[in-house]
């Protein structure tokens, strides 16, 4: 492995896999960013919803997490247009990462509300707050505290897995490498490249997490 | 002649197939203390959440201030309130909890705060005024800024006490209030419902403090299986019980 020759191959290539990073991020952030409120909403209607609702929102769950993601990509990628809502390959992708990220919020949600003592919800009731009171300024705040590891841990996992987008032709930074590699032929150094810069990804995804987490967590 | 502040007409209420309130009539006026003993499972708890409806009842009216808690009748039914409208008539009372149930991710004035902001509407500076007040009454205004995590089980008490007086109800609800408290840290909450009592507030208490129930009621109800027992001034009660089971309740809680 001739070092200086990777790095000039990553130099001279430096724009299309600057673009591919920067696909990478904006399909992250935007598909955590739907999909965590959305996973909320789920959370919600799992542990508080009426029987048919609960049923519609379990099955929709359990569906989206029982499947492949990359099944689930292809999925809307292909079957939306023959449904007539026509997505571009990067909307789709990203609409399909968000249902991902919703399906796993909402469990985790769920399980945190579900861990919240009941003396909470009736310590709000008797100052005279209403669901969404109780669940905006009670149960909400304290979940979101219990949620924060695992939720990093999606935040990651979305990351990993926005490299299937390629599949549909999206440019991210796997694709983007992919194309550099189909020039140089240089694809060990560049895979290992390109792993290496997700790695720093989620690495920075984690430290941030710890550094939220120390920030919000509650003085004893 | 205004309407009692609370008046439990008949009051039914069933966990599943076990029936744990078979009828029970109790009316508070204003300034009265009220003090519910018996064994556990005698249905005191739960008597005492149906007045805010955190138990649903069956049979029977609860009604504060003269309003019906929880349901009202049209067409000769029996309809459940709105939920919003339930809200409103649970700010009516304040409740104070055997485990305090502070909010655990605020701090203990802003703990008094969320029921004057979102339910009072208060704005901020008055809602703090008036928790700062209420913290102050109850020796709590030094440890304004401290979370439930910092405090001890009397001191989390007490400022739960102080959350729940602080909305203004018509009456407060003591659901044994020390049981889950050091028996160093008893007398400190203890002295703050005394003081508290000793003010007129109206106050519906469950207790296995006898001493303190003898010392601070009006009326002390003895409850049996679901029914009022016994019930009457705490002289008469402690003193010259007539049931065969309150004698063996008392003599069981050593007073």
């Amino acid at each position: 492995m001739d070092i200086l020759q990777t790095f000039e191959a990553i130099w001279a290539a430096r724009w299309p896999i600057l673009d591919g990073f920067g696909n990478t991020i904006l399909i992250s952030v935007v598909s955590i960013l739907l999909g965590t409120p959305l996973g909320v909403v789920v959370g919600l209607i799992l542990s508080y919803g009426n029987t048919a609702l609960r049923f519609a929102v379990r099955l929709y769950s359990d569906f989206l997490r029982g499947t492949p993601v990359f099944v689930l990509i292809l999925a809307c990628f292909y079957i939306l247009s023959v449904v007539g809502i026509q997505l571009s390959a990067l909307q789709a992708g990203i609409f399909s990462l968000t249902l991902f990220c919703s399906s796993h919020v909402g469990e985790i949600v769920q399980g945190a509300l579900k861990a919240i003592p009941k003396g909470q919800t009736e310590a709000a009731k008797s100052v005279g707050l209403t669901f969404f009171g109780t669940f905006f300024s009670v149960l909400l705040p304290q979940a979101l505290r219990m949620i924060l590891p695992t939720w990093v841990t999606t935040a990651t996992e979305i990351v990993k897995a926005s490299t299937l987008l390629s599949v549909i032709g999206v440019v991210e930074l796997l694709l983007a490498t992919q194309q550099v590699i189909s020039r140089t032929y240089l694809s060990l150094e560049l895979y290992f490249f390109a792993g290496f810069v997700f790695f720093l990804i989620n690495f920075a995804i984690e430290k941030a997490g710890r550094f939220v987490e120390r920030k919000v967590s509650l003085p004893t | 002649m205004t309407a009692p502040v609370l008046e439990i007409t008949n009051l039914h209420k069933s966990f599943g197939k076990v029936e744990v309130l078979k009828g029970i009539n109790l009316t508070m006026q204003s300034g009265d203390v009220v003090s519910l003993i018996g064994s556990s499972g005698s249905g005191k708890t739960t008597l005492l959440r149906c007045v805010n409806l955190l138990e649903d009842y069956e049979d029977g009216v609860v009604a504060v201030a003269g309003e019906q808690i929880g349901y009202t009748q049209r067409n000769g039914r029996r309809i459940r309130l709105k939920e919003k409208e339930i809200a409103r008539q649970r700010a009516m009372t304040g409740m104070v909890f055997q485990h305090f149930n502070l909010f655990p991710h605020m701090s203990a004035i802003r703990n008094v705060m969320l029921g004057l902001i979102k339910t009072r509407k208060m704005r901020n500076d008055e809602a703090y005024a008036t928790a700062e007040g209420w913290l102050d009454r109850v020796g709590m205004k030094d440890r304004k800024n401290h979370y439930p995590g910092q405090l001890s089980g009397g001191q989390q008490q007490r400022v739960a006490i102080a959350r729940a007086i602080a909305m203004n109800p018509a009456l407060m609800l003591f659901d044994e209030v020390t049981s889950a408290l050091d028996p160093e840290l008893i007398s400190e909450v203890l002295a703050v419902v005394k003081d508290l009592a000793f003010d007129g507030m109206t106050m519906l208490l469950v207790t296995h403090e006898m001493q303190f129930a003898h010392d601070v009621s009006d009326t002390v109800v003895f409850m049996q299986d679901g029914r009022i027992g016994e019930e009457g001034p705490p002289d008469q009660l402690f003193h010259s019980p007539k049931s065969e089971r309150l004698k063996a309740f008392l003599k069981s809680s050593k007073f």
